[in-house]
């Protein structure tokens, strides 16, 4: 058998994936219950089956409908955007305000196409003091602004 | 006069300084994030929602309705001046606006798009205003068999609309249901797909995932395709129509503000369905369709119209029942249960202030809208020059400030990261992130009415479709219908050249 729809192939077994895994997970850790009274595993196993059996479909129809390849990833911005943000969540703490959105702005901008360092400072600049003014002083987010070692 | 009385009190509640203010901060934004493409109202809306636990509830629901119809305003002046959709519901726009551009008369486009627009806004405030209250009546009534058969039926129709595949539609719905179900079984006290994460406990909450699935992923996306855009040089000097467009205009604003409040209420409707809706129509009967996608005034005005009546009267939906038609209602609903309001139809009863001052506000806000975009329209413009390498760390910020902000807990940044991934996938595999999201806000709500109908009948499946429930048969026999429609070889056909004509967001 030949994939037709690489795209659909590719989402078909996403779909079982989570489809079958959710049904198994649920089916032995959480308790099934009876229609009247439901326990926590039967909607899920439910779900988990019918999304199993959507993804099955989807996966047939690859083979049987021609589609388009799947696009081309480009893992830098992905792989960058994310750090960018997870780095921001964890560095609040101990970098704090400052040091978080330094580093969301820098990782983030080597995630695109040109990366110019006085420009992406000038907009980090603009960017903290707008963040402090109107999130911190403004609406009052109770952020760290500072490195914990400076306070 | 109820009605009346209902508006008096509503326009007395947005009159209010403090309301004024926050109508015009939504429309301005709703605007600013209208005309830059590769934002949207989901994510701006999902930014927001965080800082909005911190006004009342009226202000936060008035400020964040503007900016979905100030979005629709926005929209269309990127559509027109440089032929880029800067919200996806102006994609039609482009195909008429642009070239009405390139023939000098970029003006008279503008001003046509606003003013059908704002035609239709205060339609659609009027429609709301009638509709509303009857359809609330009736959903009082409901049981939860009926709620489970109109949620099933919003799921499908959200599906229906979704482009791409039905089944991978569907599909993505499905995914969304369980995600939702992540977090403490509400009635057994069980953790569910919690895998020991202590955060996990309470659920995922959806700002999160539709900050990934809509935010993050869509910035990865962008990245991929080169910076490029050329803003019109054209200037815009002569923003009045001639006489001739207008009595070319008027008939496909009227048409559009029909259409699009009837295609909004639609569950799984709202602004972009409208205006697709709207310029098929127009096509369709007008005496040139040969001038269509050359300069027809007609394919601005119609849909422009249909757009922005549609994102008004989705609100219906979600008002009175309580049920998201689409992504964005899906975030106003968050709102409501941020601020501890139980969307649904009680809400028009206990909190009048909230209901009426809103809608009173959408007319507010789309007179607003009107000044904001013709005489200030050259600062719109100059906003398209700013290059994207400035916009997505600056939307990254605001996205990060306001997922972080939700409880101080680095974990949520890490979740929404990961949607971000998952988002950026489901892109590449042509599934569609938005019936996903009403999926995973309608799961927790599914379930549970799932279970107390199924308490009610004794374990008796068939309550659902059973004559003695005529309301939710009807509502099934809906979902199935169109279903069926879809998946016809004739409509799959016509619907997927509908929507062949979106190109890549970008």
């Amino acid at each position: 058998m030949k994939i037709k729809s690489p795209k659909d192939f590719w989402a078909g077994l996403m779909f079982i994936g989570f489809g079958l895994f959710a049904a198994v997970w649920a089916i032995t850790h959480y308790q099934m219950g009876t229609a009247v009274r439901m326990g926590p595993a039967y909607f899920p196993v439910l779900l988990g089956g019918l999304l199993a059996v959507l993804g099955l479909i989807v996966l047939f129809s690859s083979f049987a409908v021609e589609g388009p390849p799947v696009p081309a990833m480009s893992f830098r911005p992905l792989v960058l955007i994310s750090v960018a943000c997870v780095l921001y969540g964890y560095l609040m703490k101990p970098l704090g305000l400052v040091g978080a959105t330094a580093a969301l702005v820098f990782v983030s901008a080597l995630g695109g196409h040109e990366f110019k360092w006085k420009e992406v400072a000038i907009l980090y600049v603009i960017l903290i003091v707008f963040s402090i003014l109107v999130f911190v002083k403004g609406l009052t987010l109770p952020f760290p602004l500072w490195p914990e070692a400076f306070s | 006069m109820d009605i009346l009385n209902n508006l008096i009190l509503g326009f007395g509640v947005a009159f209010s300084p403090m309301h004024l203010l926050y109508a015009l901060i939504g429309v301005l934004l709703g605007t600013l994030i209208g005309v830059l493409p590769g934002i949207g109202p989901v994510a701006t809306i999902a930014m927001l929602l965080p800082i909005t636990f911190n006004l009342s509830p009226v202000a936060a629901l008035i400020m964040l309705a503007g900016i979905y119809y100030g979005a629709q305003y926005g929209g269309s002046t990127s559509a027109i001046l440089v032929n880029l959709p800067g919200e996806s519901a102006s994609v039609v726009t482009c195909l008429d606006g642009y070239q009405m551009a390139r023939q000098g008369r970029a003006g008279p486009a503008l001003a046509i798009a606003a003013i059908g627009s704002f035609f239709a806004g205060c339609c659609a405030t009027l429609i709301i205003a009638v509709a509303a209250p009857p359809l609330a009546e009736v959903a009082l009534k409901f049981g939860p068999a009926e709620y489970f058969s109109l949620m099933v039926l919003g799921l499908v129709a959200a599906t229906v609309l979704a482009h791409g595949s039905l089944v991978k539609a569907i599909a993505m719905v499905v995914l969304g249901l369980l995600l939702g179900l992540i977090g403490t079984d509400v009635n057994s006290g069980v953790l569910r797909f919690t895998f020991g994460v202590p955060e996990l406990s309470d659920g995922i909450g959806f700002v999160i995932v539709a900050m990934g699935m809509f935010g993050t992923a869509e910035i990865i996306s962008n990245l991929e395709l080169k910076d490029k855009r050329e803003v019109f040089t054209s200037k815009v000097t002569n923003l009045f129509p001639t006489k001739e467009d207008f009595s070319r205009a008027w008939a496909p604003v009227l048409r559009g503000t029909v259409l699009g409040s009837f295609l909004g209420i639609l569950p799984g409707g709202g602004a972009l369905l409208s205006s697709f809706g709207a310029y098929t129509l127009e096509k369709k009967i007008s005496k040139h369709p040969e001038q269509f996608g050359k300069g027809a005034i007609e394919g601005v005005a119609g849909p422009e119209a249909a757009n922005n009546a549609g994102a008004q009267t989705s609100f219906i939906p979600m008002l009175t029942l309580g049920i998201p038609g689409n992504a964005v209602m899906a975030l106003m609903i968050g709102a409501l249960m941020i601020q501890g309001i139980a969307p649904g139809p009680q809400v028009m009863n206990e909190k009048p202030q909230l209901f009426w001052g809103l809608i009173a506000s959408m007319w507010i806000g789309n007179a607003m809208l009107v000044i904001l975009n013709l005489p200030l329209i050259g600062m719109w413009i100059k906003l398209l020059t700013v290059p994207y390498r400035y916009l997505y760390p600056s939307i990254l910020v605001f996205m990060a400030i306001g997922v972080f902000s939700l409880s101080n807990n680095p974990f949520d940044v890490l979740i929404m990261a990961i949607f971000g991934v998952l988002g950026y996938f489901c892109v590449k595999l042509e599934c569609e992130p938005a019936p996903m999201i009403l999926g995973f806000i309608l799961g927790p709500l599914m379930e549970e009415n799932l279970r107390r109908a199924m308490l009610l009948s004794r374990g008796d499946p068939f309550v659902f479709v059973s004559p003695s429930k005529p309301i939710s048969l009807g509502f099934l026999i809906a979902s199935a219908i169109l279903l069926v429609i879809v998946a016809l070889p004739a409509i799959r056909k016509k619907r997927e050249e509908v929507f062949v004509e979106e190109p890549n967001k970008t």
